[in-house]
């Protein structure tokens, strides 16, 4: 079986959720990589490095710039008709366009594998992870993505592969791309952080989630996360949620300040490692997933906290 | 123009879904049920862009069994104009859903379709954007801003970095994202006036599309339990966990 992943990249570097999927793909074949986009010699020859991938198929176009997915799709389809798979990373840019590809190929899409158990066989979360369904795909050719976290990383380096490219396909002129706001961060992302300090409701505002959970996050060298409800409430933007409609991670400390632990929020967490909660309230539902609890008002144990590390 | 939203009867978010000890399924039986809450986001943009003078129409649809009836009246008590359920016993796909949606497109001619970016039980994310491509139109999702602007529609995608904006060509798709706006509750008077508004009972075969399943559900389980954890009593304490797991220096 010959399986396509899709390669994420963002200003000429290849995202680490890339690295995951090209594990994923690994379980079922070859693996070819598909690196579309404007201006992206160095991204594709980076992806090339990539341990265990056989070739890199590479889309330069200013049609792919945004990887708007109607435009991308006609693309992934055509390559499909020499690969059995395709695989996005489970990131928005994933979701966004492997739906797409899945309908156009007339095969039903595996969302947000958690593991390969056979070449037609996958499991995957239901129910914000409250269930995990085992299912066997019928469809001649598979459209997948890949959690990231529960896939180890691909090296970086050590690989050979071909760099091969292809013909762009016509822009439809469905879609254009105006703007973007991408919030900076210092930080390491949250996505592949080893370290996570995720902040709740209790922390009231903004500036009280500043003030305290940024400054013990730098301490640890940790991305910062928040729950729904700090998100809603403002206290920060909504890239830094943790949950089933957020962002899923598994690093290997979280540590939830204020947080109590709806099961939304756990979704995206409980594969951590090692779980810490502080929390005010004995009996939040956090502590039932929590390694170690601590029974603390925040706004004196954060700063004690902060100050004896 | 004309709006359409598809809605989904899906079990209660509140509710912690149980695993059937058989491994055949999460059970459903006695559980209360909802509209999917990313629905009711696309239910309350449809009747604000009506409220807008945008859309003329709304026009919602559910596939499922007899009582996604419910999930439609509570469209219909928001706001939406007329209701069609498509009534199945039969578990549809999103591929399934989206033919279906595709045809009910054809029927009706909306300018835009608004859809939940996901359901909360399969948790699959899929169907607006295969609406999307069986109709081969644009598509906007996870949708936290939408403006209908003539023959276009600027949407705001919540993406992972952060927000980016999209133009999209009408006629079009938008799935929705949470913090697109915070759905009304229907009041009394608008869910006994709903009661009489319009609901079309269709029937999957109808439509002449095929619907049968392309993933088989093998088993399901219960997630991997956590063990237990400990509590600490003391700032201290904790500090020196932190040390033991190499955390902290």
């Amino acid at each position: 079986m010959k399986a396509l992943v899709w390669v994420e990249h963002e200003g000429g570097a290849l995202k680490d959720a890339t690295l995951s999927a090209v594990s994923a793909a690994a379980q079922l074949g070859e693996v070819h990589l598909l690196v579309a986009g404007q201006d992206v010699g160095g991204v594709a020859e980076a992806a090339a490095q990539i341990a265990g991938v056989a070739k890199v198929h590479v889309a330069d176009d200013a049609a792919y710039a945004h990887a708007l997915a109607e435009n991308v799709a006609p693309l992934v389809v055509g390559l499909m008709a020499h690969h059995e798979a395709f695989l996005t990373p489970a990131t928005t840019t994933g979701k966004n366009i492997a739906p797409r590809v899945a309908a156009l190929l007339d095969v039903m899409q595996i969302s947000d594998i958690l593991s390969v158990e056979g070449p037609d066989s996958f499991t995957r979360p239901i129910y914000a992870g409250n269930a995990i369904a085992t299912i066997r795909s019928k469809d001649a050719k598979k459209v997948i993505t890949v959690r990231g976290t529960a896939f180890a990383k691909a090296e970086r380096t050590g690989g050979g592969a071909s760099i091969e490219p292809v013909a762009a396909t016509a822009g439809t002129g469905l879609s254009s791309f105006v703007g973007a706001e991408i919030a900076a961060s210092e930080r390491p992302e949250l996505t592949s952080a080893k370290i996570i300090v995720s902040g709740g409701r209790a922390l009231k505002d903004s500036e009280t989630f500043e003030q305290l959970i940024f400054p013990l996050a730098d301490k640890l060298g940790a991305a910062v996360g928040a729950s729904r409800a700090a998100v809603d409430a403002g206290y920060v933007p909504n890239d830094y949620q943790v949950g089933q409609t957020g962002k899923i991670v598994a690093p290997e400390v979280y540590v939830a300040v204020g947080i109590s632990g709806a099961i939304q929020h756990l979704a995206g967490m409980k594969d951590s490692k090692t779980i810490i909660a502080i929390n005010k309230d004995e009996d939040a539902p956090i502590f039932q997933v929590a390694d170690i609890g601590l029974v603390a008002d925040l706004y004196t144990a954060v700063p004690e906290l902060t100050g004896k590390l | 123009m004309k709006l359409l939203v598809p809605v989904k009867r899906v079990i209660d978010y509140n509710v912690k879904p149980r695993v059937k000890s058989d491994g055949s399924g999460v059970d459903l039986s006695n559980v209360k049920m909802s509209m999917n809450p990313f629905d009711e986001i696309a239910v309350e943009e449809a009747i604000r862009l009506k409220e807008q003078g945008v859309a003329s129409e709304i026009v919602v649809v559910s596939i499922g069994v007899a009582k996604a009836q419910e999930t439609l009246r509570t469209a219909l008590a928001m706001g939406a104009d007329r209701a069609i359920l498509i009534e199945t016993d039969a578990e549809v796909e999103p591929l399934g859903v989206a033919k279906l949606l595709a045809k009910v497109t054809a029927e009706e001619q909306p300018g835009l379709v608004i859809l939940g970016k996901q359901a909360i039980d399969d948790d699959s994310n899929q169907t607006g954007q295969m609406l999307a491509a069986l109709l081969g139109w644009a598509q906007g999702t996870f949708a936290s801003k939408v403006e209908v602007e003539g023959d276009s529609v600027a949407v705001t995608r919540e993406v992972d970095g952060g927000l980016e904006t999209v133009k999209l060509r009408l006629p079009a798709i938008v799935t929705t994202d949470l913090r697109l706006n915070e759905p009304r509750y229907a009041s009394l008077p608008n869910i006994m006036k709903a009661k009489s508004k319009p609901l079309a009972n269709r029937k999957p075969e109808e439509f002449g599309v095929d619907i049968s399943p392309r993933l088989e559900t093998v088993s399901v389980s219960e997630p991997a339990k956590r063990s237990a954890g400990i509590k600490v009593g003391s700032v201290d304490e904790l500090v020196a966990k932190l040390k033991e797991l190499g955390v902290a220096a």
